[in-house]
């Protein structure tokens, strides 16, 4: 009987290494694609880059997820962050490196030492937002984030050296498609490594009950600040992938709708789930890209020849999804829930497997 | 020594004076209780203690480091622990994971070591989901680990928040009301559990509690308050004796029931 125990025991743990291992073998694969498919024009220029816009949004969604599903919080401040991180990066790549490297060395090299400082540079401007949060939580810290949106976007609109309102240009397409993979693999690891650890169980109470969280022992502020600085780093991030993919960014681009769009992906998705958060990301985005398809077919049509672009109708779309969402699938597509794949052996089995342990140790003793 | 020395602790709400002069000696492994109508104050000297609030006078002496401007996690690591007279468990949480979160000061890990969950990361995680395990099994709880808080009966969800409070290795215990809503035989288990708990974590426990058959059956000591001030104090039979309370509680409860 123990040695049927101990097989279905192993066996929990041999089912959850086998995933593991097809979970590597499927990026390995992927990772291939993503030079086979630049490289031998495996898909057209346009979906390569809808695919590169999927990549940037997950990155995205997935650190807003840390603050607004699993924190509880409500940021609006997600866009300046990204605005922050596209600016550093550009004016880096453009200004500050050198321009006549070698293209490899400047991709392997230098693209991915702008796009860390664009993301520090993200995570720095963020405590400028975690501190409100020790005091203010809900509808006044969705206040603030805004407030400090707007503040980033109006920044750089009167600062003539960058270009002001007019833009920045000048970058190389540096983001290609295996810069984004690796950087939203990097993404989701850490996110998914920090949920599942200590500080993500803090930043979950507070959401819960910051009171009780504080009362058993979470050091409240630390869980807030971290949340805060790690969740805009990715932000940062992402903007520099933006902007090395656009090679062309102004201030107007990150204001309020980014934020929309970027609440309806993880809305979308499922508040408090990195898998939800990648769904939602990968869903939004091609919705919007079917619709400006449509829009343009629908154009053609001389009845139609007055119908407003898509940066009008995404308008309509986005609280339109917003609002059915609220009303018909308030947790999303993903709820709370997670892919297997993402949770760690011991948070998905820990519990099940001490008990067989428990079960079999209690079983030999009595023998 | 004292393992708790408070001294005229006094709290004011604006012009409500919600605790006045207050004061207290708690040996380690004593058990008192605190009485009284509601609205006393009880709850406010648990949150004064606890760093919810900061006293506007007075000293709390824990372990000989005084608690009056701490932050509530600090005073929570440092062994003060507390449950709440509402419930107050992270519900959409697993059973297991509402003790792993209280680990949050136990455990010895970088945030580095968090992010990357190196080896030190997973050997502290092991440990605490051991501990965290083996303490809801002593609660027999740990067959509904798994379960979402809130989905467990509220006399369960009472003794997991008494789990929880545990799980940061306390000397001192805080139990608010841990009764309310319990039937009576409820209250019977509960009074055993309370014991045993006491005994089995070598804790020394102040009980706020309205119940008077639990906090006449189990504290050694019992202090009464009523609009924040202390009007009586001494062992369970002196204080049914003491006509102050009388007045002031026990008289009113009997003509209420």
């Amino acid at each position: 009987m123990t040695t049927k125990d101990l097989i279905q025991l192993s066996g929990l743990k041999g089912k959850f290494q086998k995933r593991q291992w097809a979970l590597i073998l499927a990026l390995v694969f992927f990772f291939a694609l993503t030079f086979l498919i630049p490289r031998y024009g495996l898909l057209n220029e346009y979906i390569q880059l809808i695919i590169i816009y999927i990549g940037i949004n997950i990155i995205m969604a997935v650190s807003l997820n840390m603050v607004n599903g699993y924190m509880g919080d409500f940021s609006l401040g997600h866009a300046g962050f990204m605005l922050i991180g596209a600016y550093i990066s550009s004016i880096l790549t453009v200004w500050v490196f050198p321009r006549n490297w070698n293209p490899i060395f400047t991709s392997i090299i230098l693209f991915p030492i702008a796009v860390t400082a664009g993301g520090l540079a993200a995570a720095l401007a963020s405590l400028i937002i975690a501190f409100p949060s020790f005091k203010t939580r809900g509808d006044y810290l969705a206040l603030v984030t805004l407030a400090f949106n707007m503040i980033c976007v109006s920044v750089v609109q009167n600062i003539e050296a960058i270009g002001a309102g007019r833009g920045f240009m000048g970058m190389k397409k540096l983001t290609t498609m295996p810069w984004v993979f690796i950087w939203a693999l990097i993404a989701i690891w850490v996110v998914r490594n920090f949920v599942y650890s200590n500080l993500g169980r803090g930043t979950v109470s507070i959401r819960e009950d910051e009171t009780a969280a504080e009362l058993v022992g979470v050091n409240t502020r630390q869980v807030k600040v971290l949340t805060f600085v790690i969740s805009s780093f990715f932000a940062g991030v992402g903007g520099a992938l933006f902007a090395h993919i656009l090679q062309f960014i102004t201030p107007s681009t990150f204001q309020l709708q980014k934020n929309v769009d970027f609440l309806v992906m993880i809305y979308l998705g499922g508040m408090g789930s990195i898998g939800g958060s990648i769904l939602g990301a990968v869903t939004y985005t091609v919705i919007l890209e079917l619709l400006r398809e449509a829009l343009t077919i629908l154009g053609t049509f001389p009845i139609f020849a007055s119908i407003p672009s898509l940066e009008v109708w995404r308008w309509v779309l986005a609280p339109l999804l917003l609002i059915l969402l609220m009303i018909y699938r308030n947790k999303g597509i993903m709820g709370l829930r997670e892919f297997g794949f993402l949770v760690p052996f011991r948070d998905q089995f820990g519990s099940r497997f001490w008990l067989k342990r428990r079960e079999l140790t209690n079983a030999n003793s009595s023998n | 020594m004292p393992i708790l020395q408070i001294k005229g602790l006094t709290h004011f709400f604006g012009g409500l004076r919600a605790v006045f002069d207050f004061d207290l000696d708690l040996e380690p492994g004593e058990l008192i209780g605190i009485i009284g109508p509601n609205g006393a104050g009880k709850t406010t000297i648990f949150n004064l203690i606890t760093g919810v609030y900061r006293p506007t006078r007075g000293e709390i002496i824990f372990d000989g480091v005084n608690l009056v401007g701490k932050e509530s996690n600090w005073i929570i690591a440092h062994g003060v622990a507390r449950t709440f007279q509402n419930i107050r468990l992270f519900k959409e949480l697993s059973v297991l994971d509402n003790v792993r979160t209280a680990c949050y000061s136990q455990i010895k890990y970088s945030v580095a070591d968090a992010l990357l969950h190196s080896a030190r990361f997973q050997r502290e995680e092991e440990r605490i989901l051991n501990e965290a395990m083996e303490l809801l099994s002593l609660f027999n709880l740990d067959r509904l680990a798994d379960e979402k808080s809130k989905n467990l009966p509220y006399g369960l969800q009472r003794r997991l928040e008494i789990v929880r409070a545990l799980a940061n290795h306390p000397k001192l215990l805080l139990l608010d009301e841990p009764a309310a809503g319990m039937n009576p035989s409820e209250i019977s288990d509960l009074m055993e559990l309370i014991q045993w708990v006491k005994e089995k974590f070598n804790l020394t426990i102040i009980l706020i509690e309205h119940q008077m058959r639990l906090v006449m059956g189990i504290c050694q000591r019992i202090k009464v308050l009523d609009f924040g001030e202390t009007i009586a104090e001494g062992s369970p039979i002196e204080i049914q004796q003491n006509p102050r309370v009388i007045e002031a509680y026990l008289g009113e409860e009997e003509q209420g029931e």
